[in-house]
C-alpha cells in the first residue's frame, strides 16, 4: 500500500484498502476557521439540534485567521460568533484574537494597518499554527474547512479541506466517508542549487503535470531529495498539492519530522503518542517520475492558474506593479529570511507587502539578527511594508480593506499559492507566484527577475 | 416521478475556480443563516472576467438567475474548499453544472449540501453552446439536448440519490446511517 492506502487503512479499521474504495474513517483532527467555521456550526447545529455536543472536544481546533484585521462587521462578528460556540461548547483548542473570553472582536481601522492588534492567545495562519501548537502528528487523519489543509502532509499526515456539510457531519460523528485515491509518486534526487527553493520544486511540477493533473489524487513525495529538506521546505511543497488538484501530500516520516513534532507537542502538552506510516515494498502508482533538484531553476506561475509554468530568467520584459511575501506557503520565517538575503542593503522599487503567517514569525523576525540588525529591521529599511497583524490577508482578497489587496488592476509577484483571476482582489489584475528570493529580487527591480542575479 | 428541465445556458471556459464562483469578499456571509444565504445567490458568478463575460450570471439588484444549467469546461470550481460556491450558484436557483470535468472539492460540496448536480459531459459542450441557447437536461436518460442536438452525459451515479435526497444529511437519515434528525 502506499503512504496514504496505510493511513486510511488503519484510520478505518482495515487491513488493507485500494484506490477507489470508499471508506468510513475516524477523524484525529479536525480544523475550521472564521470563514466556514459559522456555516460549519450552523450545519452542526442545524442537523444535531441546538443542545447537541461536539464528539470530542481535543480534536477540534479553531483558528480565526482569515479576515481578522478588517473593519467590516460581519467579519468581525464571524469571529464572535467562533467564541460563543467554543464558550457553550467548553473547547480547550481556541486561538482567539483576543483575551476576553466574553469580550467582543472590533478591528480598530485607526491604529492602521501594521501594529498589533491581537491578544496573548492570537497565533495567525491556521495550517502554519497547527504544526506550531502541537497539532499535527504523523500517522493521523486532519480534515479541515479549507483547501491548503494538505499542507501537514508534510508531516506523513493524511490531511484535506473539505466543506462545511462534510465539517459539520464530523462534529457530531467524528467520521467522514471517503474515497481513496489513487497515488502518484515525486521521486527527488539530488539538491536545490542556490537561488533555488522549494517553492521552485513545487511550481515546476505543477507546471509538469498541470492545474488538474493530480485532481482526486495522492501526491507522495519520496527519495533522497526529499530528506535534504527542511519541515518548512516540505510544507511549502505541500500546501500547493490542492494547486494541481491533488487531494492530499504525502511525505514519509524522518528524524527531523519526528523532532519537530516531539518538540511542538512538549512545548504545548498536546497528545505526544503517535505512529508513522512506512513506505513498503508493493506501492502502486498511477502516475511515478524522476525529478532531479540541481536541475531546477528559479520558476514563476504566470496568470491565471498556478499551472502556467515559465523560468524567472525568461521574463524580465514583465514589468510589475506590487510585491507580496505572506500566507502559509509563503510567509513562514524561512521564507522571510530567504527574502531578507536578497533585500539587504537594498531598497525596493515596487510597493511591497509583508504578512508573517504567524505570530511567532513576527517574534521570529524581531529576536534573529544578522550584522547587528534585525531581520524585521532589515526588511522595513528596505522600504518593505511590514506588519505585525499575522493573517492570511491579501492571499484571498478578502474585504476590501485587507492589507495588501490588489484594489486596482495591478501585476504583482507573490510568495503566496493561487493566481486564478482576481484571488488577490481586483478580477482584472495579474498575479505570479514565484519563490520568496524570485519575489525579493523582482521587488528591487520592479520587474520579474532571477534571484541569482543577487545571490552570489 | 420524470425529472427534466429546460432553462437557457450560461456558458463559460476551463478553470472557473471558487474565487471567480463566489469572490473572497463575500465569505463573510454565512450560509446557514436565511437572508444571508439568499444574499450568496446575488453574487454567484460575480468574480467572471467582465470582458470574457458581458452577460451578468445574475442581473444586477437581483437574487437569481434565470440560467439554471451552466455549462463549462475542465476542472470547474477549482481553488478553494468554500462551500459557499456550490451554496452560491444553488441559491441563485442553478440546478445542474455540466461540464468537462470538475475540482474535487466543489463536486463533493455539491453533493454534500444537495444543492446542484455536477454533471459530466461526454463532449465539450462549452465549444458548441453559447450563452442563452435553450437546453433540456433529462435527469432520468442524462441527456442534454439543445440546438436540435441530444448529447449523452456521464451518469451521475451513486452520488444521485445522495443529491436527490437534498444532500448527505438527509440521504444518511434516508438510509439508517445517522439517527432520525433531533427536534431543535
Amino acid at each position: 500500500m502506499t503512504l496514504t492506502e496505510k493511513i486510511l487503512a488503519r484510520a478505518s479499521g482495515k487491513s488493507r484498502v485500494e484506490a477507489g474504495d470508499n471508506v468510513w474513517v475516524n477523524v484525529d483532527l479536525l480544523m475550521t476557521h472564521d470563514v466556514c467555521g459559522p456555516g460549519t456550526i450552523g450545519v452542526f447545529k442545524r442537523e444535531f439540534g441546538k443542545d447537541a455536543k461536539v464528539w470530542d472536544k481535543q480534536k477540534l481546533v479553531i483558528i480565526p485567521d482569515h479576515y481578522i484585521f478588517t473593519a467590516d462587521s460581519m467579519s468581525n462578528r464571524n469571529v464572535d460568533l467562533l467564541r460563543e460556540f467554543v464558550k457553550e461548547q467548553g473547547l480547550p483548542y481556541f486561538y482567539d484574537v483576543i483575551d476576553d473570553e466574553d469580550g467582543h472582536w472590533k478591528f480598530d481601522a485607526a491604529l492602521g494597518q501594521t501594529k498589533k492588534q491581537y491578544g496573548s492567545r492570537y497565533t495567525g495562519v491556521c495550517h502554519t499554527t497547527l504544526p506550531w501548537k502541537g497539532h499535527t502528528r504523523p500517522g493521523e487523519i486532519l480534515f479541515g474547512t479549507d483547501s491548503h489543509t494538505c499542507m501537514a502532509g508534510a508531516f506523513n499526515q493524511f490531511a484535506t479541506g473539505i466543506g462545511n456539510t462534510d465539517a459539520g457531519f464530523i462534529l457530531g460523528t467524528g467520521k467522514l466517508l471517503i474515497k481513496v485515491p489513487e497515488s502518484m509518486r515525486f521521486f527527488l534526487e539530488g539538491a536545490m542549487r542556490p537561488g533555488v527553493m522549494a517553492k521552485d520544486v513545487i511550481l515546476h511540477v505543477i507546471g509538469d503535470i498541470g492545474f488538474d493533473g493530480a485532481t482526486y489524487r495522492a501526491m507522495q513525495w519520496e527519495g533522497p531529495g526529499v530528506f535534504t529538506m527542511n519541515m518548512d521546505d516540505r510544507m511549502t511543497i505541500a500546501n500547493m498539492a490542492i494547486e494541481a488538484g491533488g487531494k492530499n501530500a504525502m511525505f514519509p516520516c524522518d528524524q527531523k519530522t519526528i523532532d519537530y513534532v516531539n518538540e511542538r507537542t512538549k512545548e504545548n502538552g498536546t497528545k505526544s503518542e503517535f505512529e508513522p506510516v512506512d513506505i513498503d515494498a508493493d506501492q502502486r502508482f498511477v502516475y511515478d517520475k524522476i525529478f532531479d533538484l540541481s536541475k531546477l531553476e528559479p520558476t514563476v506561475a504566470c496568470h491565471p492558474d498556478p499551472g502556467q509554468r515559465k523560468l524567472a530568467k525568461e521574463m524580465g520584459n514583465v514589468q510589475l506593479d506590487r510585491a507580496y511575501i505572506g500566507s502559509c506557503t509563503g510567509g513562514k520565517t524561512s521564507d522571510f529570511l530567504a527574502f531578507a538575503e536578497v533585500v539587504k542593503g537594498k531598497t525596493v522599487k515596487i510597493d511591497t507587502f509583508g504578512v508573517p503567517a504567524t505570530t511567532k514569525v513576527v517574534q521570529e523576525l524581531k529576536d534573529v539578527m544578522v550584522d547587528g540588525l534585525s531581520v524585521w529591521s532589515i526588511l522595513e529599511n528596505a522600504g518593505v511594508r511590514m506588519t505585525e497583524n499575522a493573517s492570511c490577508a491579501a492571499c484571498l482578497g478578502g474585504p476590501v480593506d485587507t492589507f495588501g489587496r490588489l484594489n486596482t488592476p495591478m501585476k504583482c509577484i507573490s510568495a503566496t499559492n493561487r493566481n486564478f483571476p482576481g484571488r488577490m482582489g481586483n478580477k482584472e489584475s495579474q498575479v505570479f507566484l514565484a519563490s520568496p528570493y524570485t519575489v525579493a529580487a523582482s521587488a528591487l527591480t520592479g520587474r520579474i527577475t532571477d534571484p541569482r542575479e543577487f545571490i552570489s | 416521478m420524470s425529472h427534466v428541465i429546460t432553462s437557457p445556458v450560461y456558458v463559460c471556459a476551463d478553470n472557473i475556480d471558487t474565487d471567480q464562483i463566489i469572490p473572497a469578499q463575500y465569505l463573510t456571509l454565512v450560509p446557514t443563516i436565511a437572508e444571508e444565504y439568499e444574499k450568496l445567490g446575488s453574487y454567484a458568478l460575480i468574480g467572471l472576467p467582465d470582458d470574457l463575460y458581458p452577460q451578468r450570471f445574475v442581473p444586477e439588484g437581483e437574487l437569481k438567475t434565470t440560467y439554471k444549467i451552466v455549462i463549462a469546461g475542465r476542472n470547474f470550481g477549482c481553488g478553494s474548499s468554500r462551500e459557499h460556491a456550490p451554496i452560491a450558484m444553488g441559491a441563485a436557483g442553478v440546478e445542474a453544472v455540466v461540464a468537462d470535468s470538475f475540482a474535487r472539492i466543489f463536486f463533493r460540496n455539491c453533493v454534500a449540501t444537495g444543492e446542484l448536480y455536477p454533471y459530466d459531459s461526454n463532449e465539450r459542450l462549452c465549444d458548441v453552446l453559447t450563452t442563452g441557447d435553450i437546453a433540456t437536461l433529462d435527469f432520468d436518460n442524462d441527456t442534454l439536448t439543445a440546438n436540435g442536438k441530444t448529447y449523452q452525459l456521464k451518469p451521475l451515479g451513486e452520488v444521485r440519490p445522495v443529491i436527490d435526497a437534498g444532500g448527505i444529511f438527509n440521504f444518511a437519515r434516508k438510509s439508517g446511517m445517522i439517527a432520525a434528525k433531533a427536534e431543535a
